[in-house]
């Protein structure tokens, strides 16, 4: 077999690359000029994009809405809470847990990799139960999985402390880490999209019964979309529980779950690119909108918009790219190099 | 034996509430394929405006101070211009979009209502006290009932027979069924399409409204996700009832209220918090034996 040349590779890589490169440059820039409150917003982008990443592996190639995966979140942010958290505290506050994990820590790569499996864990046993379901019934009840482990464990208090945070995890996760993490992110979900699984399950989302025609089991593409979709975002999970340092049942519910949709949604759901390009724009009107509400004087006069302004614009920016752009900003495309001309055509084929 | 009546009553006055909320839902999926999560902030509101807005906790009665019909009859014109206009503004754009934009949509929609809410209303719950002579117990037979579950097993019982009346024997019914069916073949038979869909949202705000009114008058408390647990048990109801079958949907909503009354009274007391998750996995276990729901209908697969 011949070895592909550099332009094959280069092509072969580009879709990922157009998006890693633009992230590296953001790090490197707001390291060097930024100040503290931006490079904090560059963490918590690259942390959103690990997460949208992950959504858009399993939302974006089948099609299906999910409300479910901030379940998947949330059991491996808690899961490291236990096995990192506070050793001299964890035997009165969390009195309920095994005592392996009760009166000793493990060390942070060791738990972080237990937790992100926990999570991908979690999501194939609830895949197999969903993935049965057709698309509308299969979104609600990823609604159903949502809610019940936020009532387990907001009222599990011996384990979870309830519905009170979890405070003093070890903060590891720096701009850098964030990147790595958000490179893995994409290039997994990119090898995963133009694999062999990542095209059925694609034509899946495209016509389900022509798809199921042509041999595709629908149950089974899914099913590992969602679960590959579970590991990415307990990855997620892990980080945002390292680097807030807290980790509390509520910020896994609902509105964390609208502006993973939000983002997703607004970048365009259909491909990789719109992920991380939804998660870049949203990020960056949250943090103007959140700037304004906190208050900035023009011309000596301080003013600033009402709390709960931000939300409001997003959901309305949100309603608007559905009713004028609904395939989002991305329009389902990658970025990709121009085509070639027809004549190379047989040649990268051969 | 008094005991086992008087859970009973409460799980079938749980059980209406719920299956009104679920008729909302299904009306709206019926004609437009659309999962409304709004629906809960049509709860919402119409509960706060009964109010004036206020950051106070216990805030001046706005519509609530109105006599008892003027304030149904206000409380209920709210919702229903509510419903209409999230139709007209959000909702008929999207008219063509695939189900899961819609779900989206109505998703957004919801989430800038209850935000809306939060910016005019603040979000700490406040208390209202409406229809309290209702809260008194009825002694029935030697069980005593709270008039308000009276209220609610009646008022349901009422809006079923009118709706069933409705949707059987006028016009304006035969079509919403007929689009409910297949909207293509409706629509080029006649039927109106924009006149049905607005009709259905606003029954479906008509029974939000009636369902705030109950709330409030069995809580007295406002608060911003109010309209959330009952919207969402509306949309498991209506999911293992059948999605597309109103019957369906009374069904699936008696279902889970009386699933959850008989977890709340016959859990041990350490797993009663655990209620709601009970019922959750009940309905995801229902769903493993029937994915269709219990009532298929033919609108729950799409054509080839």
């Amino acid at each position: 077999m011949k070895m592909p040349s550099l332009a094959v590779i280069a092509r072969f890589w580009f879709p990922v690359l157009a998006l890693v490169v633009p992230l590296a440059l953001i790090v490197v820039v707001t390291g060097q000029f930024g100040g503290l409150s931006l490079q904090r917003t560059v963490i918590e982008m690259l942390i959103s994009i690990v997460i949208v990443v992950g959504l858009y592996v399993f939302v974006g190639n089948s099609g299906i809405i999910s409300f479910g995966h901030a379940t998947f979140m949330a059991i491996a942010a808690y899961a490291s809470a236990w096995q990192t958290c506070c050793e001299m505290l964890k035997p009165i506050t969390m009195s309920g847990l095994p005592h392996f994990l009760r009166d000793q820590s493990i060390p942070l790569l060791p738990s972080a990799i237990v937790s992100v499996l926990l999570a991908g864990a979690a999501a194939f046993l609830t895949g197999l139960v969903i993935m049965r379901l057709t698309g509308l019934a299969a979104s609600i009840s990823t609604l159903a999985v949502l809610f019940i482990l936020n009532v387990v464990y907001s009222n599990w208090d011996s384990v979870t402390m309830g519905s009170a945070s979890i405070v003093g995890l070890p903060t590891y996760v720096t701009a850098w880490l964030a990147l790595i993490c958000a490179v893995l992110a994409i290039v997994v979900a990119y090898l995963y999209q133009i694999s062999a699984f990542g095209l059925a399950i694609r034509a899946t989302r495209e016509d389900e019964v022509a798809a199921a025609a042509s041999g595709i089991s629908l149950y089974w593409s899914r099913l590992i979309a969602f679960t590959l979709s579970g590991f990415l975002v307990g990855l997620g999970g892990v980080l945002q529980a390292h680097y807030l340092g807290t980790v509390s049942i509520n910020n896994f519910f609902l509105s964390f779950t609208f502006l993973a949709l939000a983002m997703l949604i607004v970048g365009g759901m259909g491909s990789l690119a719109g992920a991380v390009v939804g998660v870049v724009v949203i990020t960056a009107m949250v943090d103007i909108f959140r700037r304004l509400e906190g208050g900035i004087s023009i011309g000596g006069q301080q003013w600033s918009l009402p709390a709960g302004t931000q939300e409001l614009i997003i959901a309305g920016f949100m309603l608007l790219i559905l009713v004028f752009r609904k395939d989002g900003i991305m329009a389902g495309r990658e970025i990709g190099l121009p085509q070639r001309p027809q004549r190379d055509k047989g040649l990268i084929n051969g | 034996m008094a005991n086992i009546v008087q859970v009973l009553v409460d799980a079938i006055a749980l059980g209406s509430l719920y299956a009104l909320v679920a008729l909302a839902i299904g009306l709206v999926f019926g004609v437009m394929r659309l999962v409304n999560f709004a629906q809960a902030d049509y709860i919402t509101i119409g509960a706060y405006a009964l109010v004036v807005p206020t950051a106070s906790v216990t805030p001046p009665l706005l519509l609530g101070a109105l006599p008892a019909a003027l304030m149904i009859g206000g409380v209920l014109s709210v919702v229903v211009v509510l419903a209409l206009l999230t139709e007209r503004v959000a909702f008929r754009p999207l008219r063509n979009s695939n189900p899961s934009t819609l779900l989206i949509s109505s998703f957004a929609v919801s989430y800038f209502l209850q935000n809306l809410v939060m910016l005019i209303h603040t979000g700490r719950p406040k208390s209202v006290g409406i229809g309290q002579s209702l809260a008194n117990a009825v002694e029935i037979g030697g069980v005593r009932v709270p008039g308000v579950q009276l209220l609610t097993m009646g008022v349901t019982a009422g809006l079923l027979v009118a709706l069933v009346l409705f949707l059987k024997k006028t016009p304006l019914g035969i079509q919403m069924r007929a689009a409910a069916e297949n909207f293509q073949m409706a629509r080029l038979l006649g039927m109106p399409a924009n006149r049905v869909i607005a009709l259905a949202f606003a029954i479906s705000g008509l029974l939000s409204g009636v369902v705030s009114l109950l709330l409030t008058i069995q809580t007295g408390t406002l608060d911003l996700r109010m309209g959330l647990m009952p919207v969402v048990y509306g949309f498991f109801a209506t999911v293992i009832g059948g999605m597309g079958s109103l019957p369906g949907a009374a069904l699936g909503g008696f279902l889970v209220g009386v699933a959850s009354v008989l977890l709340q009274t016959y859990l041990p007391t350490d797993l009663r918090p655990f209620r709601d998750a009970g019922v959750f996995a009940l309905v995801i276990l229902i769903l493993l034996v029937r994915p269709q729901g219990l009532i298929v209908t033919s609108a729950a697969k799409e054509r080839v």
